[in-house]
């Protein structure tokens, strides 16, 4: 080994403490960005590979009813690969031991051969057989939230006939990674279900012989699913289709895709904030340790090392510290990449999970974090070698004070002088000490950015769920009934407010935009549902006309007062101009309201209802539920207070998850950039503060000047952390949006001080650490040393 | 034990022994010391490197334990003290003057003066220190704008104004040529005659121990020779 590799590694052990700490810091931003990409990678391969295996469709459309034969046509259609038709319904299931009504979605699945598209993956048992119309396959989380097994029962109504089911198979299908029901949140795996039931079976009990209601296509390659759409819309209008729509737009699909995209921000944002603080703490330690080897360096180059030499000595050393780094963000990226997916797994439930990250995610995260620490020290390394050898063997001159104007100022002649040395130390070294503060903020913005999203979730549910939503239950029917059933449901025990709605399936166009989106009918002054604005206010509904969300207005580019296109999607399917009225702003969906009255009207029909919310008496609440379970048609069934129950937790096993690995890394951010402050400014004041003790200065005296420099700069740090967290978290809840989600920006006071009291927590331990060291100045080295 | 009768030594040890250990290697470095100094002497410690004088001088002026004897400051015994103890009495009875002044670069000299008399019992006011050692004009100036010799007058100015009980010199004037370094003995001898602090003055300078009293040669751990100078000899008349 050369002498200068020996020094190397020598001087690398002997900083062992800092080169930690940075280390630690780069591999917060690899591990982040490691498993950002590793999950994406898993996920993305994982989706790819199921729906391929198991044949998921690429276009799919339902329809009210139509003919078998209608399916030989659409296999016609140039592109097409494979057709498959099925019966899907909606069904109140009774399960044992479970008061409240649950929602079976029952899909059909052919007796005899296995289906052509959207196969199901078995995980045990069969499919029902033919001629035994009461076996049914369920779907595995709703079989494991009920602890139903092969051979366990359950009770259906089945177009309004109670029948007793049998679960001979359990499975898992491409079409249903992600179970959602009507109108939830969250996934509900108690309250919603996936059925499958014998497709001849379904079409008898259904009477739908020889006919179906949903059609799924897979296309050839290349083949562009808008076209065959366009086809499909045309040929199944006639039999009650609502418009065909692709892959993208399959609800489960969306939901995976979209979590996808996600993570996608998070490796874009997160890690570079990870990086440039450690590219920033590698710059602030090797400047400091070129600076204290200035005449070791004069030494080198008197011996006739090269320039070059030298500066590769000292980039050997950054990649070191690197490479440390490296080592322990891949194993992390890897392990919180697993557990990360793991969690997704139990989000998205698939048959098989192929965790097997290439080298990519992590080389891509190695190579920049190895960019931003060489980026970060380019300057100190460039500096340190040009000095002349004889300059280098000089001691550096002392650095230059000057009086500032501050410095002559009443209030300052006021401080005492360790306080002086503190704020002149400060005042110095300005770029420094605004890094040094600038890196601890960083740290208490990635907490705040982290902490924030329980408030911003806490604000939603409190918005969309507590204030806008005053009844208790929303029922929901599968075809359109006479208003009559809204009153009849209010008869019922304990209901103590019923509220019809219509919701109305529909294309809305403006100019080239088009947009499906449900119109749902309201009375004008409503007591339960509340059209709701962000801001807090009732919105009243106009007796004519629109009132959309602004994200609807967004994507459709439309104002108050344009008048757009509604295509609607059932009944005599008309196509009406109506004036968009008013805009209000909304969390959750695009939606889009009109007074039930106006939206009857417009549909040539009278006082129809396909939905009706109701508010509960508490103590008649079981009793009504059993009523519930036999009223006919029942296709929804939601419960407000169950929806934010999952709603919060589905999110305490993601996001608490989440937000601990962040908690985690913002503290080893602070402790990085604290640490590495409070040790170098030990490393070129320790004689100055020997010479203290000397003079008679006690510990906790010296480690004022030290740590007090540490503690203004942190204080600093604070309220700028919380501005910056301010601005990441509304960076990452914008990136976080969808059309379906917008989190708001709700960050409370409480939160702000947690994340204060944490990075404090962090700071004063790392302060500790150096505080350790100060009991130890050598008192009797500073008599004869000089610097 | 109760302090011997006056007249009271300002310092006193008896059979002081200091050992170092260094890895396997036992390094005696005082091998049984006793002195006493009084009141208002004016001591110069010499001797070559090695012979024990700064360790002698860091355990006088608490910054380092002996392995044995003892060593009093007036009523005050020194082994013993804990770092605290220690900490107390250098703060209240000691003024340092090192070889490389060690002022603080961001204080100016008035404040690296403040700077101790802030924590002192009894201080002058620090504008007067800095008069006494003839710097009364450069009150405000950073040590990176004060030459060498200023800057350790500043130092001498740091350790008198605390009107310390003994005044401990480590080589004052190691680092400075001799037509600064006598201006810096001209300070400590005029310090020494107007407060009557007693002072220790350590050099490998023989030059210098013409302008004291009394002059203690360490070799070997020990002090091997005591000499009383007939006459003092005025820090201006000295050369070297």
């Amino acid at each position: 080994m050369t002498p200068l590799n020996r020094k190397l590694y020598r001087d690398l052990w002997r900083l062992r403490g800092q080169v930690l700490a940075i280390a630690l810091v780069i591999a917060s931003g690899i591990a982040v960005l490691a498993m950002s990409l590793t999950s994406m990678e898993a996920l993305t391969e994982t989706a790819v590979a199921y729906y391929e295996r198991y044949r998921f469709g690429d276009v799919f459309a339902s329809v009210e009813r139509a003919p078998e034969h209608l399916a030989d046509r659409v296999r016609q259609l140039p592109g097409v690969q494979a057709v498959d038709t099925r019966v899907v319904k909606s069904a109140v299931l009774d399960m044992a031991g479970f008061e409240e009504p649950v929602i079976g979605h029952l899909v059909s699945i052919p007796e005899r051969r296995p289906p052509d598209l959207n196969q199901l993956a078995l995980r045990s048992g069969r499919v029902p057989r033919l001629g035994y119309p009461d076996e049914a396959v369920l779907s595995e989380p709703f079989a494991e939230a009920h602890g139903l097994g092969l051979g366990g029962t359950f009770r259906a109504v089945l177009n309004g006939n109670w029948r007793k089911l049998t679960v001979v198979g359990i499975a898992l299908s491409p079409e249903f990674v992600y179970t959602i029901g009507p109108g939830a949140l969250m996934p509900d795996d108690k309250r919603f279900g996936i059925v499958w039931l014998g497709q001849e079976a379904m079409q008898a009990a259904f009477d739908l012989d020889g006919a179906f209601n949903t059609i799924s296509l897979s296309l050839l390659r290349g083949t562009e699913p808008d076209l065959i759409i366009a086809r499909l819309d045309d040929m199944l209008g006639r039999y009650g289709g609502i418009g065909a729509y692709a892959r993208k737009d399959q609800m489960s699909n969306w939901f995976l895709m979209n979590e996808i995209r996600q993570l996608e921000s998070l490796a874009a944002i997160l890690p570079t904030v990870f990086l440039a603080v450690a590219a920033f703490l590698t710059n602030m330690v090797l400047a400091r340790l070129i600076a204290m080897e200035r005449s070791e360096i004069g030494l080198l180059k008197a011996f006739g090392y090269r320039d070059r030499d030298i500066a590769w000595h000292y980039v050997k050393f950054v990649v070191g510290v690197a490479a440390v780094g490296i080592a322990l963000g891949w194993a992390g990226g890897y392990w919180f990449g697993l557990l990360n997916t793991r969690l997704y797994a139990d989000f998205y439930r698939f048959p098989f999970l192929l965790f097997d990250p290439g080298p990519r995610a992590f080389l891509i995260a190695a190579g920049a974090s190895l960019f931003a620490a060489l980026a970060g020290t380019l300057g100190a390394v460039r500096a340190g070698v040009r000095i002349t050898p004889a300059e280098a063997m000089r001691p550096p001159s002392p650095p230059m004070f000057r009086r500032t104007r501050f410095g002559r100022g009443r209030l300052f002649g006021t401080l005492d002088q360790p306080t002086r040395i503190l704020l002149r130390q400060i005042g110095r070294w300005p770029v420094r000490s605004a890094l040094t503060s600038l890196g601890t903020a960083m740290a208490v913005a990635v907490l705040v950015s982290s902490l924030q999203w329980l408030d911003s979730i806490d604000h939603l549910v409190d918005v969309y769920f507590r204030q806008a939503q005053g009844q208790d239950i929303t029922v929901g029917f599968a075809n359109t009934r006479s208003s009559e059933v809204a009153r009849e449901l209010a008869r019922m025990p304990g209901v103590r407010t019923a509220e019809p709605m219509r919701v109305v399936p529909a294309k809305m166009r403006f100019g080239p935009r088009e947009e499906r989106e449900a119109l749902q009918g309201l009375p004008a002054v409503q007591e339960l549902s509340h059209v709701y604005d962000a801001a807090g206010r009732a919105v009243n509904l106009p007796p004519d006309g629109l009132v959309i969300s602004t994200q609807l207005a967004d994507m459709l580019q439309v104002r108050p007062g344009d008048r757009i296109t509604v295509e609607v999607l059932e009944g005599r399917r008309p196509t009406l101009e109506v004036p968009v009225v008013a805009t209000f702003e909304t969390y959750i969906g695009s939606p889009a309201y009109m007074d039930i009255r106006a939206l009857n009207r417009l549909m040539h029909e009278r006082e129809a209802v396909n939905s009706v919310h109701l508010r509960l008496d508490q103590n008649e609440q079981a009793r009504f539920y059993r009523e519930l379970k036999v009223v006919p048609q029942v296709s929804a069934v939601t419960l407000k207070q169950a929806a934010v129950d999952t709603f919060y937790e589905t999110l305490a096993q993601t996001l608490l998850i989440f937000i601990g690995f962040f908690v985690v890394f913002a503290c080893t951010l602070a402790f990085g950039v604290t640490y590495n402050a409070a040790r170098i400014a030990l490393s070129e004041r320790g004689r100055e503060l020997a010479t203290l003790r000397v003079l008679g200065f006690t510990r906790r005296e010296i480690s004022y000047i030290l740590l007090g420099e540490i503690g203004f700069l942190t204080f600093v740090a604070l309220p700028l952390g919380c501005v910056l967290g301010y601005g990441l978290g509304a960076l990452i809840l914008n990136a976080f949006k969808t059309e379906l989600y917008r989190i708001p920006m709700a960050i409370q006071m409480e939160t702000l001080g947690l994340a204060v009291l944490i990075i404090l927590s962090a700071t004063l331990f790392s302060a500790f650490l150096v505080r350790r060291r100060l009991d130890t100045l050598d008192l009797i080295a500073v008599l004869k040393t000089r610097e | 034990m109760p302090p011997p009768s006056p007249p009271l030594a300002a310092l006193r040890t008896r059979d002081l022994t200091k050992v170092y250990h260094s890895g396997e290697v036992e390094v005696h470095a005082l091998r049984g010391v006793s002195l006493e100094l009084f009141p208002a002497d004016l001591v110069v410690l010499l001797g070559p490197s090695g012979s024990g004088k700064s360790t002698l001088l860091n355990i006088l002026g608490g910054l380092d334990s002996a392995s044995g004897g003892e060593a009093w400051f007036q009523d005050l015994q020194l082994t013993g003290l804990d770092d605290r103890g220690l900490t107390e009495y250098r703060r209240n009875h000691v003024g340092f003057v090192f070889q490389f002044y060690n002022l603080i670069p961001s204080l100016t000299a008035l404040e690296n003066v403040a700077l101790v008399t802030e924590i002192a019992r009894q201080p002058m006011p620090p504008d007067e220190a800095l008069r006494m050692v003839g710097l009364g004009e450069r009150l405000h100036h950073f040590p990176a704008q004060l030459s060498g010799g200023e800057q350790q007058r500043v130092a001498i100015a740091r350790a008198i104004a605390k009107r310390p009980g003994i005044l401990l010199c480590d080589e004052p004037t190691g680092a400075l040529d001799s037509r600064t370094g006598i201006l810096v003995l001209e300070a400590i001898e005029r310090i020494h005659a107007e407060l009557g602090t007693t002072t220790v003055l350590i050099t490998h300078n023989a030059v210098i121990a013409d302008m004291t009293d009394r002059v203690l040669v360490m070799g070997d751990g020990h002090i091997i020779e005591e000499r009383h100078n007939a006459r003092r000899r005025r820090a201006a008349e000295l050369s070297w």
